[in-house]
C-alpha cells in the first residue's frame, strides 16, 4: 500500500548517505626536450578530448606600450599559416569535428581546442602549425581590426563591461591589470609587425604549457604530442612588469553615466590576494558564505528577502601578480543606496561575528561538493588541471583540496573577512543613468562621474 | 561509426510519473531533474511571462520544505541547482555528490506534491523577475534579439507570438490564485518525467523514486493547447529599436519543418551548412569574405533553444550584426545570394560529410555536459526528458544520430527549395536609435 501523503518519510529530510571516495585521476607529466611542459589526464566519458596550449605571456606584457596586443595576436594567429589559408583552417577543423579558439587574458595567451579522438593527431598538428607557423595575412588582420573596433563600441554600451573597466582602473591604476581593453585609437595603431614580434617572442615552447584531458591512453597521446611539437625550436621569454599599485584610502564612488539605463549595475571591490597565498582557501570559503553561492547571505538578503535584484554575487579573482574581491548586483534605480547599505551590512557582519557551526559546515560541503562535480566531465577536469598547473600550485593541490577546505574553522573565516573584505576602503562603481543615481551614490563617498567613453565629466 | 549505447532504463508509477535512469559511475556525482510538459508558449493569455514567474515560485516553498530550503539543502549537500522555462517544457535540476541523491528526490517530490507559497513570496519573485528582464533584455545592447523580437512578427497565434518574458503589467496582474491553478493544471505527476543520472544504480534510483513520488495524487491531464499556425503565405517584416548597441542587426527566420520528419533531419544539416561556425556559409561569406557583417550566427530554434527542445512551430534563424555603411537591403541581398546558391547548386558530399562529423562531435559533447562543467550530463538529461515528454521514446537519444547521418546532398537541396522561400520567412531589423546630445 502506498504511504499516506504526510507520512514521516515525506515530512523528514533524508540524511546524506556515506560519501563515495573522491579520487582525482592520475596525471602524466612530462617536459619535451624543447622545454614544452605537458600534463595529460584520461577521461573516458565521451570519445573526445579537450586541450589548451598556454603561453605564460598575455596582455600585461605590453600593457604599457601596446594594450591588448596579445589578444589581437592570438586572434589573427588562427587566420592563416604558411601551409593553410583561413578558409582551409576552418574547413579542416570541421572535417575533424573540432572546435578551436584563441585569445589572451592579462597573464596568458592560449589556444583552446576540442575534438573527436579519431582525429587527435591531425588536430594537434594544426595547433602546432598555428603556434609555430602562423602567417599573419594582412587582409585578415585588417578584418579582425575592424571587428574588434565594432566590438569595443558595443562593449561601451554594456553595463557589465563599463563597471569592470572602471573598477579595475580604480584598483590597479597604471598597472597592467588596470586596463581591461584597448581604446579604438590603440587598436587603430596596431601594426602587423607588432603582432609578429609578439608571436616570435612569446610563442615559445619554454614559455608554454599543454594541458589535455580525454578519451585516450596517455602514452599513445604523448607520442602524438611529440610528433606535433618536438621539432619546435626551444626558446623562453621574459616576464611582465609589476609597477606600484595606487594607494587607496577610504571609500571612493565612481558613477559611469550610461544614458537611457533602466537599471543600475553596482560593482564594489577591493584588492585581495592571489591563489598562491596561504589565505586563499579561507578567503574562498568566506566568499562562499558572503555571496558566492545561491544560499549565501548576500543572495538571501537582497534577492530573496528584499527583491532588489536577480543577479547578486560576490567573487574572488586571482591573477598572477595580484587578486581582488568583488560584490555585484544589477538593481532597480530606486534601491541603489539601499542595496549598498545591505552589501556593507553583510560585509561588516562577516568581519565582526564568527560564522555559526551549521553555516560553516554547509559552506565547506558546498565547496568540496562542487569541486567533485568538476570531475565528471572533460571540461571540468581540464579547468581544474589548467588552474593548478598554470599557477604552479603544489603537485598534490587537487588531491588535497577537499581536505584543506574541510579543516577550515570559523576563526579562519573571520580572519579572512577582516583582512580581505576591506569595507573601509571599498571602491564603489555604479553604471546607469546619472540623474537617477547621483544623489543616492553621494551618501557613500565623494562621487566621480565618467561617461561611457571613460572620460571624466 | 560506433552506435551510441548509453544505458537508459524507464518505468512509470501508478500516478503517471515517468522515471528514467541512466547510470554512469565514472565520478561520484549525480544529476537529478524533473521536467514538466509546460512551457511559456501556452501560458494563459493576459498572463504573459507567467510560466517563467511560476518557475521562480517553485523555489519559494513546498509542502515540507519552506522558502529557501530547496536551495539551502542542495548547496549544503555540495550541489548546485537551477530551473529554466522553455517553449514547451520547464525543468528543475540539481547536480550533487551521489550521497545526496535521496535528499534530492525527497525535495523534488515535495514540490511536486504541493506548493506552499504566500503573497509575500509572489511579490518578492515578481520584483526579482523584473530585474531579470532588465538585466537580460531592457538594459543590455541587443537584449532579447532576436528571441523576443521574431515571434510577434513571425506568428499569428498568441501562444507562439507573445512576449515570453512577460509584459510588466501582466506580471503585476498575476495572483496567488493563478499560481495554485497553474500548479494544479500543469504540475501533475502524469505531466512530468523524473530523470536520475550518474552515480546511481538503476534499481536503487527506481526504489527511491517510488518511495517519495508514488503517493503524490494523480491529476487530470491538461487539455492539449492550440499552438497551430495558419500556413504562411507572404514574407513578414518588422523593425525594433536598438536602444544601446551601435550596429544594425537583422534576424531572418524560416518556418522549420516538423520534428523527426525526414525533412527535419535534412533541415538540420542545411542549417549547419549555413550556420556551422566560421566554416558555415553565412559566416564565411558575410563576415570573412564580403565583410558586410561583423557577426553571424544561427540555428534551428536558435538562440534560446536547440534542435531537440521544442514541440510546435519554430524557426530556423540567422542573426546578423552588420556594418553601418551597408543598408539593411544590401545586407539582405548579400544573404539572399547565399540562399539562392544553396538552392541552385545544392551541397557537395565533400561539404556535407564534414558537417556530419562536426554534428556528431557536438552531439556527444552535449550529452556529457551541455551546460558548462557545473551540471554533468545536463544535455543527456535534457534530451531524455524531451524525447520522453514529446515522443514517449527516451531511447531516441541513442538512435537519433542515424537520421542525420543518412541525410543525402539531394535531401539538403530539396529541403532548401521548400524551406528557404521568401514567403516562408520573417525578418526583423534592429535599428540603433539616433543618438542625440546627452
Amino acid at each position: 500500500m502506498a504511504p499516506s501523503p504526510q507520512s514521516e518519510i515525506h515530512t523528514t529530510v533524508p540524511a546524506l548517505s556515506a560519501e563515495r571516495p573522491v579520487i582525482w585521476p592520475p596525471r602524466t607529466r612530462t617536459t619535451l626536450s624543447n622545454g614544452l611542459e605537458v600534463v595529460l589526464v584520461e577521461s573516458h566519458t565521451v570519445p573526445k578530448f579537450t586541450g589548451q596550449l598556454f603561453f605564460r605571456s598575455g596582455n600585461a606584457v605590453t600593457a604599457a606600450t601596446v594594450p591588448g596586443l596579445a589578444d589581437m595576436t592570438a586572434t589573427v594567429m588562427r587566420t592563416g599559416t604558411t601551409q593553410r589559408s583561413s578558409r582551409r583552417i576552418e574547413e579542416d577543423l570541421r572535417r575533424m569535428g573540432a572546435d578551436l579558439s584563441s585569445g589572451a587574458g592579462a597573464d596568458t595567451s592560449a589556444v583552446s581546442f576540442a575534438g573527436l579522438v579519431d582525429f587527435s593527431q591531425d588536430l594537434l598538428r594544426l595547433v602546432a602549425e598555428l603556434t609555430q607557423h602562423a602567417s599573419f595575412p594582412a587582409d585578415e588582420f585588417e578584418r579582425e581590426r575592424r571587428q574588434l573596433i565594432e566590438g569595443l563600441r558595443i562593449e561601451r554600451t554594456t553595463p557589465g563591461f563599463l563597471a569592470s573597466e572602471r573598477l579595475r582602473k580604480v584598483l590597479f591604476g597604471s598597472h597592467p591589470y588596470g586596463t581591461i581593453s584597448p581604446t579604438e585609437a590603440q587598436v587603430e595603431s596596431y601594426s602587423l609587425e607588432q603582432l609578429k614580434d609578439f608571436y616570435r617572442q612569446y610563442y615559445r615552447p619554454g614559455n608554454a604549457l599543454l594541458v589535455m584531458v580525454g578519451d585516450y591512453l596517455p602514452q599513445a597521446m604523448l607520442a602524438q604530442i611529440e610528433n606535433a611539437f618536438s621539432s619546435w625550436p626551444a626558446g623562453n621569454s621574459g616576464s611582465a612588469p609589476d609597477p606600484a599599485l595606487p594607494e587607496l584610502q577610504g571609500r571612493g564612488v565612481y558613477l559611469v553615466h550610461l544614458p537611457g539605463s533602466v537599471q543600475a549595475q553596482i560593482l564594489v571591490g577591493n584588492r585581495a590576494i592571489t591563489r598562491k597565498h596561504p589565505d586563499w582557501p579561507r578567503l574562498t570559503l568566506a566568499n562562499s558564505i558572503y555571496g558566492g553561492a545561491f544560499n549565501s547571505r548576500l543572495v538571501m538578503n537582497i534577492r530573496e528577502a528584499k527583491g532588489y535584484t536577480y543577479s547578486p554575487r560576490s567573487g574572488v579573482h586571482s591573477y598572477r601578480q595580484h587578486g581582488y574581491f568583488t560584490i555585484s548586483a544589477a538593481v532597480r534605480n530606486e534601491v541603489v543606496a539601499a542595496t549598498l547599505t545591505e552589501m556593507f551590512y553583510e560585509v561588516d557582519r562577516m568581519r565582526s561575528t564568527p560564522v555559526g557551526e551549521e553555516e560553516l559546515a554547509d559552506a565547506r560541503n558546498y565547496m568540496t561538493g562542487t569541486f567533485s562535480l568538476g570531475l565528471a566531465t572533460q571540461d571540468g577536469l581540464a579547468g581544474q588541471l589548467a588552474t593548478s598547473t598554470l599557477e604552479r600550485l603544489p603537485e598534490n593541490y587537487l588531491e588535497t583540496y577537499r581536505e584543506r577546505i574541510s579543516k577550515l574553522t570559523a576563526a579562519d573565516v573571520l580572519d579572512a573577512s577582516q583582512k580581505y573584505f576591506d569595507s573601509d576602503n571599498a571602491q564603489i562603481v555604479i553604471v546607469g543613468d546619472r540623474a537617477q543615481l547621483e544623489a543616492q551614490a553621494a551618501s557613500f563617498g565623494k562621487v566621480t562621474v565618467y561617461d561611457a567613453q571613460a572620460n571624466l565629466i | 561509426m560506433k552506435q551510441l549505447n548509453i544505458p537508459i532504463e524507464s518505468m512509470s508509477l501508478p500516478n503517471g510519473l515517468r522515471v528514467i535512469a541512466s547510470p554512469d559511475h565514472a565520478a561520484p556525482v549525480a544529476t537529478v531533474g524533473v521536467y514538466y510538459n509546460i512551457g511559456f508558449r501556452i501560458e494563459p493569455q493576459g498572463r504573459s511571462g507567467f510560466a517563467h514567474l511560476f518557475e521562480h515560485m517553485m523555489f519559494q516553498g513546498s509542502a515540507n520544505a519552506g522558502k529557501m530550503m530547496h536551495i539551502k539543502l542542495i548547496n549544503s549537500s555540495g550541489g548546485v541547482l537551477n530551473g529554466s522555462t522553455h517553449y514547451d517544457v520547464t525543468n528543475y535540476y540539481e547536480s550533487v555528490p551521489s550521497n545526496a541523491l535521496e535528499r534530492m528526490l525527497w525535495l523534488e517530490a515535495d514540490r511536486m506534491r504541493a506548493l506552499k507559497v504566500d503573497d509575500e513570496n509572489l511579490r518578492n519573485q515578481r520584483d526579482v523577475v523584473k530585474e531579470e528582464v532588465r538585466v537580460n533584455v531592457l538594459n543590455q545592447p541587443y537584449g532579447g534579439f532576436p528571441w523576443l523580437d521574431l515571434p510577434p512578427i513571425a506568428y499569428r497565434n498568441w501562444s507562439n507570438a507573445h512576449n515570453f518574458y512577460g509584459d510588466f503589467e501582466d506580471l503585476d496582474a498575476a495572483t496567488l490564485e493563478d499560481v495554485q491553478k497553474f500548479f494544479k493544471t500543469y504540475y501533475a505527476p502524469s505531466n512530468a518525467v523524473l530523470l536520475i543520472l550518474g552515480d546511481v544504480d538503476t534499481d536503487e534510483g527506481f526504489k527511491l523514486a517510488e518511495r517519495y513520488f508514488a503517493s503524490i495524487p494523480s491529476g487530470p491531464q491538461p487539455m492539449p493547447a492550440d499552438i497551430d499556425e495558419m500556413p504562411q503565405i507572404a514574407e513578414r517584416r518588422g523593425e525594433v529599436e536598438e536602444k544601446f548597441g551601435t550596429l544594425p542587426g537583422i534576424a531572418i527566420g524560416y518556418q522549420a519543418p516538423q520534428r523527426l520528419t525526414l525533412e527535419w533531419y535534412a533541415a538540420a544539416m542545411l542549417d549547419r551548412a549555413l550556420h556551422g561556425g566560421r566554416a558555415g556559409r553565412v559566416y564565411r561569406k558575410l563576415v570573412l569574405e564580403q565583410q558586410i557583417a561583423v557577426d553571424a550566427e544561427g540555428g534551428i530554434h536558435y538562440p534560446v533553444g536547440d534542435l531537440f527542445d521544442y514541440n510546435g512551430p519554430t524557426l530556423m534563424v540567422t542573426r546578423l550584426l552588420h556594418k553601418p555603411e551597408y543598408s539593411a537591403d544590401q545586407t539582405i541581398a548579400a544573404y539572399d545570394q547565399i540562399i539562392e546558391e544553396m538552392k541552385q547548386t545544392g551541397i557537395a558530399a565533400e561539404e556535407l560529410e564534414p558537417i556530419k562529423v562536426k554534428f556528431r562531435s557536438h552531439y556527444v559533447s552535449m550529452l556529457e555536459g551541455g551546460h558548462g562543467a557545473s551540471i554533468p550530463r545536463y544535455g543527456l538529461m535534457h534530451l531524455l526528458a524531451c524525447f520522453t515528454l514529446f515522443d514517449n521514446d527516451p531511447q531516441l537519444v541513442n538512435s537519433i544520430l542515424d537520421g542525420f547521418m543518412e541525410v543525402t546532398p539531394e535531401a539538403v537541396q530539396s529541403v532548401a527549395h521548400k524551406l528557404l522561400t521568401r514567403n516562408n520567412r520573417s525578418i526583423v531589423i534592429r535599428q540603433p536609435a539616433k543618438k542625440g546630445a546627452v
